[in-house]
């Protein structure tokens, strides 16, 4: 009996979890607590499934390398899984500001859907990916199996549990009302102790390494994990109203709490979505080149640069506001000097491919790490630029704003992880190869067209939103009313939803192209041209 | 530059120095930059007219955040010509000093909200929430018109003053005490409200959602709407000393 104590501990926790619904403060809670009960109930069943079966009925899996890559395996599903959710809530959304008649209240309106997207794509999407192959690359890059046995089962399943708490939150109007941190304070608490875990599987597997260096890549892994927890647990300490209820109210206010949220906001950027991920690059990007990485002084100089820069510059999200100046002017002083550490990891990244540029014709997982490189390289300095206060009073509450969070979370955060999983697929399945190459193909080439039509988009809409608020005829009196600058948004809008469409179906055709790998199929299809052949030139 | 760099290998080849050193190196900037606020006095002053939210106001705050309002209205005006023609004054930092948590947003998909407090009738909010292009035709708002319908349901008021006053609202005995009476006092056109002004000086009064039978969310959120950057007189303000 393997799962015994699992199964009680978690059975115990779908009790409490009914009792919390039952002496619930408020209705909300209740609820929220009926999901919890639901969710932990159905975790008792599948593990009473599995004290004596393991995977659905199939013959238990002997990892043959001694590494421990079942989570791993469940981890790029849940990857693949939440990317498509994340992507389809986001054109939804999109579609609502076009025609907002595609709002249904309550439950379904913009302001309670778009914490959803937000939080699908950067933490279930985003979470998933690099807690997955975070797990890949410390055992192949320490020679060690994952520390701590079980407990990274617990990381997986209890970071799922923490994903559906909070977006079933959001839905039913749990909020603590701070940007890309709204779940409530039970939900964070939670997040806390997984979050602990997953350090302690890290560093446990880093500590019992066979090798005497730490690979670069989990630096910036170890990095993100103890940023993470700390920006995660500053900016959430709130006073609950009732240990049995929904609602908190956060420590700090006004002034305090905007720079508290945006030291918090802008690191989540700068930790989760770029420290981890440059973790990603670190291990994928060579493997696939088949090259060392370009230099490795640079990615001293530019680990430690970034680490440090990256969380002074929180203040430019309050450029103009109440914030004092002088806050204001060290954010966007470094946010400026940011610029250099950040293009420090795409020269790494890129000239990684020196001697292998060819790659970038023949292999299409090569293409996807490469556009990855360059939108964050685009996006690592569109930021800097946006972040000096004078270009910030045009483009700070404008459409601009979301187009640049794009092209870095759908370029460099989305194609990244692409080519990761096209990689980590095959591997983790032993399979020769994957389903299709013409569909990773496929998957580059909408993606690529829909960041590009996203982004130009809310570029050309940010900066006339910007442009028509500051307005003044000849007499000096402002031309346009809010509500006209809304109506010149609606083709923009439409178009922003084209391109997040557009990247939604390349996401679709990555899940069934990974399924099918997964169920072991090849898709009879002619190869892609892998050598040059010049075309005949047509007689003068 | 190459030597030090050598050296380099010694927090390689050890995970807790590497640990260590990261979490020092990231705890800088937040130090510097966030700790001072506590404690200078342009980010601390306190300004004449600033009061805590009343219950109902309170009440409406809370659903104005539970809605997601901040994902697209701000709650802060920059000090540009165009923006305080269009808003008003520009925004205090001890404006938001009772805002746990603060809601300034980072983006006017709608306009910004800082001071539409009495810019429309009672009439006109509700019209909006229930359908907002029946008002503004341009409007990509979406309908609250179930705010209307729903009772406004907040068990024990008085325990969310407790909370506010936890983390630093000046919320006295007293108005923790008479919370769930004030809270129905406000919205009711037929109470006496002088004890709940002489608590909340220059609360709106009466009926807000059009029905005085009932207390909706309607009532509440409309009561917090119609607050919205009212309580500092900005006639009696002076800029120069930032102070009255």
């Amino acid at each position: 009996m393997t799962y015994t104590t699992e199964t009680v501990v978690v059975a115990v926790a779908a009790f409490l979890a009914l009792l919390g619904a039952a002496f619930a403060h408020d209705h909300l809670f209740a609820v929220h607590m009926g999901i919890l009960c639901f969710c932990l109930l159905a975790g008792t069943v599948l593990l009473m499934r599995r004290i004596d079966v393991s995977t659905a009925g199939a013959p238990a899996r002997i990892d043959p390398s001694g590494y421990f890559d079942e989570v791993v395996r469940y981890g790029l599903i849940a990857t693949v899984f939440w990317g498509v959710v994340g992507f389809l809530v986001g054109v939804i959304v999109a579609a609502q500001l076009a025609f907002p008649d595609l709002n249904f209240a309550p439950y379904l309106n913009f302001g309670r859907l778009r914490p959803v997207h937000t939080s699908a794509v950067i933490f279930a999407f985003g979470g998933n990916a690099l807690i997955m192959t975070s797990f890949y690359v410390v055992q192949r890059t320490c020679r060690a199996r994952l520390f701590g046995g079980n407990l990274a089962w617990f990381v997986f399943w209890g970071y799922q549990l923490f994903i559906v708490m909070a977006a079933t939150g959001y839905v039913l109007g749990i909020s603590q009302g701070r940007e890309y941190a709204e779940p409530e304070w039970y939900v964070d608490l939670w997040l806390t102790i997984v979050w602990l875990a997953y350090l302690a599987v890290f560093l446990g597997t880093v500590l019992r390494r066979k090798e005497p260096h730490i690979y670069v890549a989990n630096w910036f892994y170890l990095a993100f994990i103890v940023t993470i927890a700390m920006l995660h647990v500053v900016n959430n300490l709130a006073v609950p109203v009732s240990f049995l209820g929904s609602k908190s109210y956060s420590v700090f206010s006004g002034v305090q709490d905007a720079l508290t949220q945006w030291w918090y906001g802008h690191n989540a950027v700068g930790f989760f979505l770029t420290a981890g991920f440059l973790g990603m690059m670190y291990y994928f990007v060579p493997k696939q080149a088949n090259r060392p990485i370009y230099s490795y002084r640079l990615s001293i100089i530019h680990f430690w640069a970034l680490i440090f820069m990256y969380i002074w510059a929180g203040p430019h999200h309050l450029h103009y506001t109440a914030l004092p100046d002088w806050a204001q002017t060290l954010g966007m002083v470094f946010s400026v000097m940011l610029w250099m550490p950040s293009w420090g990891g795409m020269i790494n990244g890129l000239m990684t491919l020196s001697g292998a540029w060819d790659k970038i014709r023949t292999d299409p997982i090569i293409r996807m790490m490469v556009i990855a490189i360059a939108f964050y390289g685009m996006s690592t300095f569109e930021g800097p630029m946006m972040s000096i206060k004078t270009v910030n009073s045009l483009s700070h509450y404008t459409e601009w704003t979301i187009g640049h969070v794009h092209s870095g979370a759908l370029g460099w955060v989305g194609m990244i992880t692409f080519g990761a999983i096209y990689y980590l697929t095959p591997k983790l399945w032993g399979r020769e190869r994957m389903y299709s190459m013409r569909m990773i193909n496929w998957h580059f080439w909408l993606a690529t067209l829909g960041i590009v039509v996203y982004a130009a988009v809310l570029w050309v809409a940010g900066i006339q939103q910007g442009l028509m608020w500051r307005e003044y005829n000849s007499q000096g009196f402002l031309v346009y009313s809010f509500a006209e600058t809304v109506a010149a948004m609606f083709p923009y809008y439409v178009l922003r939803t084209l391109g997040g469409g557009l990247y939604l179906a390349g996401g679709l055709v990555m899940a069934w192209n990974v399924f099918m790998t997964i169920l072991g199929h090849q898709r009879d299809e002619a190869a892609l041209p892998t050598t040059y052949v010049p075309q005949a030139q047509a007689a003068e | 530059m190459a030597s030090i760099l050598d050296k380099h290998k010694i927090i390689e080849k050890n995970a807790t120095l590497l640990l260590v050193g990261s979490l020092l190196v990231v705890s800088i900037g937040g130090i510097v930059e966030i700790a001072p606020l506590f404690y200078l006095q342009n980010t601390i002053e306190k300004v004449e007219g600033m009061r805590p939210y009343t219950p109902l106001e309170l009440a409406g705050r809370n659903i104005y955040v539970r809605e997601g309002c901040y994902v697209c209205h701000s709650q802060m005006i920059r000090p540009f010509r165009d923006e305080v023609e269009r808003y008003g004054h520009y925004s205090l930092a001890a404006e938001s000093m009772y805002d746990h948590p603060f809601q300034w947003g980072s983006k006017r998909t709608g306009p910004d909200l800082a001071r539409v407090g009495g810019r429309y009738s009672n009439e006109w909010h509700v019209q909006h929430l229930s359908d907002p292009r029946a008002v503004v035709p341009e409007s990509v708002m979406p309908r609250y018109a179930f705010l209307s319908g729903a009772d406004l349901t907040v068990k024990d008021v008085g325990m969310d003053l407790k909370a506010n006053e936890d983390v630093g609202v000046p919320y006295s005995p007293e108005m923790i005490a008479a919370a769930e009476a004030d809270m129905k006092a406000q919205a009711d056109p037929n109470a006496d409200t002088t004890a709940l002004l002489a608590r909340y000086p220059k609360a709106k009064v009466g009926d807000f959602d059009g029905d005085p039978t009932k207390l909706t969310e309607m009532d509440a959120l409309v009561a917090y709407l119609q607050m919205l950057g009212t309580l500092v007189d900005f006639s009696t303000y002076d800029d120069a000393t930032g102070y009255r």
